[in-house]
């Protein structure tokens, strides 16, 4: 049971604003029926130009629908330029809080008035697109969209970001990428993914053995959520060779995989000299 | 406000009749069964008693049931220390729809180098019997096919898989914590070897299981440091929480034609008139095959959770298979595995009765439901208006 506050119970039981106003000055939708969620939000603007009306609707858990209710009341007699600063923390702090793994309600009110001001601006007809470099294929997160939520709400680790933007939730591929984004802008605010404890002087077996127990606990499962599957061929001083099987053996992008998952997690947990080859296969 | 307890599938209440039963255990029948002395013995006594309630109710021998904390306990162990005992077999066989107890421990295997193959379910929730019958092979050590789903109820043909594994000369388990005391079992009569068992889930307490080991079954001890449970389950025996399981078996044992009538009649005047009054919604699962209690069904455009919020303001207790109630990104894996699309498995609901509900509780909350879809259809952008 999630812990909600009172102001989220009200305002998920008695949304305000809800509805579609015609021909509005300003729409922006945002999300979609497989990302969980989905907003559009609909204003109109009175002649000295400052929001008269607001109106959403949302599809999504009550910390959606409430996070896009209190958006609504929030904007209501603002200019553009005052709604333009509108953060995410605004409307999280409007509800007095929301639980860690909801931020992401309320990083979508924000993005969907981004959307609504931006039509308004361009009067394109053009459904909110991503801009930038996409970090985050599953739910379609932009470099961008992580670099904000990060300032915005000071967040330090993967699991925070993940919570704000939903970056990294589905297969976890882009984690390394979203902690070097962390890395770049909090620099030693960054709380490092707990470091583990680095291998002293290991005898040749042992090390083996921790290459292929790091190959199983911290590689092989990242992979498989891909469908993929990594086994190990042999180790030849500070050269480990693997071969990569099942949907990895013809993934496009395991040039990709071997350096930042398999060489990364290998110098991670074994040693920082470690260099990864693939096997060439006789068969 | 009463509670309306339609989530039997996740627990069930303690039946006054079991609590009865255990409350001299804490402060007068305190003794340890295994000490010398008559008063400890007297509950040696009791936990014979209790082992001989269970096995009535699953049709197997008193010494084929081993009490443990908990179903995920019977799993982690039935897996384990069939593995270990078969060192030479390398294959595990499972199947898509797991609950975590069983699905996390066999990927962990993988881990190891065990091949793990997880066997596929149709649109219905239907087992890939082919690909059951394909992925096993003489390298198998132990295939773990739940007898029943707890998300959707859909019933396995578990007898049938059993002879298949069996004619392989694999150990085959069987997490039936959903099952057990909703369908009749006689397992002295099945070649299932191994059979999990959560007594929460039969209206006994939290903290007691049993896993069934067919005698003959190898299983290697999971528990060292003491001789109780024959050596395999060491430790103190959870003497109120295995005299309360005995006496809950014995009450399913009594009840078990009611759940097939009176319970299903409920479970089915709930669907029926929820799936008359809410248009736009589809029942998840194989209405053939399911267990008498269980109904899950997907109200299409709208969230779960939001739908699970507003049954709680009538204090109506159900779960959903949407991602927002986990506070993970994404749908039941039972749903995903099943082909249900994302907008369905988001917007599922599931209702599980016990024996303890009324019609007058089912006919609330039929009245009830389409209201709450409506209005929560009303905020969804998906319909257009």
């Amino acid at each position: 049971m999630w812990e909600y506050t009172d102001k989220v119970r009200d305002h998920f039981f008695n949304p305000r604003n809800v509805g579609e106003i015609e021909n509005p000055d300003g729409t922006g939708e945002v999300g979609s029926l497989a990302c969980v969620d989905a907003l559009k939000l609909t204003f109109k603007l009175d002649q000295n130009g400052r929001i008269k009306e607001a109106r959403f609707k949302t599809f999504g858990c009550a910390s959606a629908i409430a996070s896009s209710s209190v958006l609504t009341e929030i904007i209501k007699g603002m200019t553009i330029e005052e709604a333009a600063k509108v953060t995410n923390k605004d409307i999280a702090d409007y509800l007095g809080g929301l639980p860690e793994q909801k931020m992401h309600c309320s990083v979508m009110g924000r993005e969907a008035l981004e959307a609504a001001i931006e039509n308004y601006r361009t009067g394109s007809k053009v459904k909110h697109e991503l801009k930038g470099k996409v970090v985050c294929n599953c739910f379609g997160v932009t470099e961008e969209e992580i670099e904000r939520v990060i300032k915005e709400n000071n967040l330090t680790s993967v699991e925070e970001v993940t919570n704000y933007c939903k970056a990294g939730g589905g297969c976890g591929g882009c984690k390394g990428e979203i902690e070097k984004i962390i890395q770049r802008l909090q620099g030693s605010k960054a709380k490092a993914a707990a470091s583990p404890r680095k291998a002293g002087k290991l005898t040749n077996i042992q090390r083996i053995q921790l290459i292929q127990q790091t190959i199983n606990e911290q590689i092989r499962p990242a992979l498989r959520a891909d469908g993929g599957d990594i086994e190990l061929i042999d180790v030849d001083g500070n050269k480990v060779i693997v071969a990569l099987r099942g949907m990895c053996a013809q993934c496009k992008m395991a040039g990709v995989t071997m350096k930042d998952v398999v060489e990364a997690r290998l110098r991670e947990f074994v040693s920082s000299e470690l260099i990864v080859e693939e096997a060439k296969d006789k068969e | 406000m009463n509670t309306i307890y339609f989530d039997n599938n996740a627990t069930t209440k303690t039946a006054p009749e079991v609590m009865e039963e255990i409350k001299p255990f804490f402060c007068e029948l305190y003794g340890n069964p295994s000490s010398m002395h008559t008063f400890g013995g007297q509950v040696g006594i009791r936990i014979r008693r209790a082992r001989e309630q269970v096995a009535a109710l699953l049709g197997c021998e008193a010494g084929e049931v081993i009490f443990t904390g908990c179903g995920t306990e019977s799993d982690n162990n039935a897996i384990n220390g069939t593995l270990a005992s078969l060192p030479n077999r390398r294959k595990i066989i499972t199947s898509r729809v797991e609950h975590p107890a069983v699905l996390a421990v066999c990927r962990e295997w993988a881990n190891h180098g065990y091949t793990v193959a997880e066997i596929g379910v149709d649109k219905y929730g239907r087992l890939d019997m082919n690909q059951l019958e394909d992925e096993l092979d003489d390298d198998t050590a132990i295939v773990s096919i739940m007898y029943a789903n707890n998300e959707t109820g859909t019933i396995f043909p578990i007898e049938k898989i059993a002879q298949m594994v069996k004619d392989k000369g694999a150990v085959f388990h069987t997490d039936a914590v959903q099952a057990v005391g909703k369908i009749p079992m006689n397992l002295s009569r099945s070649n299932i070897d191994l059979l999990s068992i959560s007594g929460h889930k039969l209206h006994a307490p939290k903290g007691i299981g049993v896993l069934y080991v067919r005698k003959g079954t190898r299983l290697s001890p999971f528990m060292l440091g003491g001789h109780q449970e024959g050596g395999r389950r060491a430790g103190t025996e959870n003497v109120p929480g295995i005299v309360g399981l005995g006496k809950a078996c014995e009450l399913a044992a009594q009840n078990i034609n009611d759940e097939d009538t009176r319970v299903m009649q409920l479970r089915d005047r709930l669907e029926n008139g929820i799936l008359k009054s809410c248009s736009d919604c589809l029942v998840n699962g194989d209405k053939e095959h399911r267990l008498p209690n269980t109904s899950n069904i997907s109200f299409e455009f709208i969230e779960g959770e939001a739908i699970l919020l507003m049954l709680d303001k009538y204090g109506i207790c159900a779960s959903s298979g949407s991602a927002c109630t986990s506070g993970s990104l994404e749908p039941s894996h039972v749903l995903r595995a099943m082909g249900v699309p994302f907008t369905a498995a988001h917007g599922s609901i599931r209702y599980s009765l016990s024996r303890y509900n009324t019609q007058e509780e089912v006919d609330y909350t039929i009245d009830k439901m389409p209201g709450i879809v409506n209005r929560l259809r009303e905020l969804s952008p998906f319909i257009a208006k």
